[in-house]
């Protein structure tokens, strides 16, 4: 039995290695790829909430690196209204970024759609952040006024697929919210 | 127990966004209160409260759910400043607000001057915990409801109640750092920005999280050590009140003020509610739109709970409090540390 389908009989047993098993399917995904999904997405995401970034005041310049322990890249975001970038890179490259948030892929995205309260995950170790404190309230309290779903709008590009996908993380994330 | 069913107490819970605000009101909020962006109010946080556009687009979503919105103006305008504070005054009442929250006597003077018919009730952060207090703020601003400090046994409240001639509000849930409410000057002694006056507890532009290699966890404001976790320990906010301690008397380092956990009275509904609380209080406004949907729908049914006979579970709010931990403070006892 391969390594895969040790880790794809546990995602079964225990929500709590689903996120561990999706980690390892995002594994060899290309970074290029990751890129062109992430700078799409995050050029609709700021036509269709134009008011997103009002928030964050004077922080619009400030670079946010976005640890995501159980997969093996990290993002980068740039929110300048005028030129947003969201960019994946592989972990340990150095980065140096004014803020760093850190937590499991179902933390952070639980977060970023309004599911999943930040102070409770800081709370329970869940998430961890660094760097310049003030941006990433900011940043905090941008994302949680928008409407609807962040990851619907970028799960959307994959089509149905996509969708599919992000219903099985919304549940795992909902597991996760009550195990902690 | 005597429970008057007939006597429905208010929700009022906390909105730091208009989405949150929605949120709140979705969930079953009667009332939900907000400030706008500036040093007018005690959660004055980066990137959280209203602009007068949002507030006024809230008000309109608020009613035509039929719930209403109270604006904190709840800080103490310094000399020289009290325009901005006057200001929003007339903003809020405006924008059709319910009723302000007042803490500053100037404040209250001129907005029972200068707008009559604008509903004033008094902030926490007044600290009004007696019955010549209150009965002072209705008599000079008619005052139509005090917040109490979170100081006061249910037996207090209750023969409180009895003598005051205005509306009583209690928290219920949410953070527990007390003090004495409206003169804390922790934050200002290490930051130079008032809690009181500039609207703000900790500012994050203070703050530093100082992380090992074996996930212990230090928290700073302006340099000066709160506290320090173990990786296997949950942190609450690093604010002065919950920070642990080193002091003469003992050995090891200890929470001198305050511990972080968080208010919650469960437990105590059915006897606060027979006590003739007017509105229950969630404190909240620098949290989430998901903490705010869990805590307010979780209240609003352990309320309409209460006043049909049923009983009351909130025990899963425990995963939204700080430091995992909660208390019933002083509502059950003074000792209650």
């Amino acid at each position: 039995m391969n390594m895969l389908s040790i880790r794809a009989q546990r995602f079964r047993k225990n929500p709590a290695h689903k996120a561990e098993f999706l980690g390892l399917l995002a594994r060899p995904i290309p970074l290029p790829l990751i890129n062109y999904v992430l700078d799409r997405t995050i050029v609709k995401i700021t036509k269709k909430y134009p008011t997103l970034f009002n928030r964050l005041s004077g922080h619009h310049h400030k670079t946010f690196l976005i640890e995501i322990t159980n997969l093996s890249f990290d993002l980068i975001l740039c929110p300048n209204p005028a030129s947003p970038h969201l960019l994946a890179i592989r972990k340990k490259t150095g980065f140096h970024a004014d803020a760093t948030i850190s937590g499991s892929f179902l933390a952070l995205i639980g977060m970023v759609d309004g599911r999943l309260d930040g102070d409770a995950l800081f709370f329970t170790r869940d998430l961890q952040i660094s760097g310049d404190t003030e941006a990433i309230v900011c940043l905090r309290n941008a994302l949680d006024d928008v409407e609807g779903s962040v990851a619907s709008e970028a799960a959307s590009y994959f089509g149905p697929i996509g969708m599919l996908f992000l219903t099985i993380l919304i549940k795992m994330a909902n597991e996760h919210q009550y195990s902690t | 127990m005597n429970i008057n069913t007939q006597h429905k107490p208010e929700l009022v819970c906390p909105a730091g966004t208009p989405a949150s605000l929605r949120t709140a009101v979705d969930s079953g909020a009667d009332t939900v209160y907000c400030g706008f962006q500036n040093a007018t109010n005690a959660r004055n946080f980066p990137g959280l409260n209203f602009t007068p556009a949002e507030l006024e687009e809230s008000i309109a979503y608020a009613h035509a759910h039929k719930a209403q919105v109270l604006v904190a103006l709840n800080t103490f305008p310094p000399a020289g400043q009290f325009p901005l504070w006057a200001n929003a005054v007339d903003l809020a009442y405006n924008l059709g607000a319910d009723a302000i929250i007042v803490a500053d006597i100037g404040v209250a003077l001129y907005a029972k001057n200068k707008h009559s018919d604008l509903r004033l009730h008094l902030s926490v952060q007044a600290g009004a915990p007696s019955i010549e207090a209150i009965k002072f703020y209705c008599e000079e601003f008619d005052v139509k409801r005090v917040v109490l400090p979170r100081i006061l046994t249910i037996t207090e409240i209750k023969s409180l109640k009895q003598e005051i001639p205005c509306e009583i509000e209690c928290f219920i849930f949410g953070n527990h750092g007390l003090m004495a409410e409206g003169r804390c000057s922790l934050t200002n002694y290490a930051t130079g920005l008032s809690t009181n006056m500039d609207g703000i507890c900790s500012p994050a532009n203070f703050v530093s999280y100082q992380v090992d290699a074996n996930r212990n966890l230090r928290t700073e404001l302006n340099r000066f050590t709160i506290d320090s976790f173990s990786c296997s320990q949950n942190p609450g906010y690093p604010t002065i009140c919950k920070g642990r301690y080193t002091v003469a008397h003992r050995d090891d380092p200890y929470y001198a003020f305050e511990e972080p956990l968080s208010l919650n009275l469960a437990s105590l509904l059915p006897e606060l509610i027979a006590a003739g609380v007017d509105a229950f209080k969630i404190e909240g406004r620098q949290r989430s739109k998901a903490y705010i949907q869990s805590v307010v729908s979780s209240w609003r049914k352990a309320i309409d709970s209460v006043l049909e006979g049923g009983s009351v579970n909130m025990d899963h709010l425990l995963s939204l409090t700080e430091g995992h931990k909660q208390t019933l403070g002083a509502y059950e006892t003074k000792r209650w540390r």
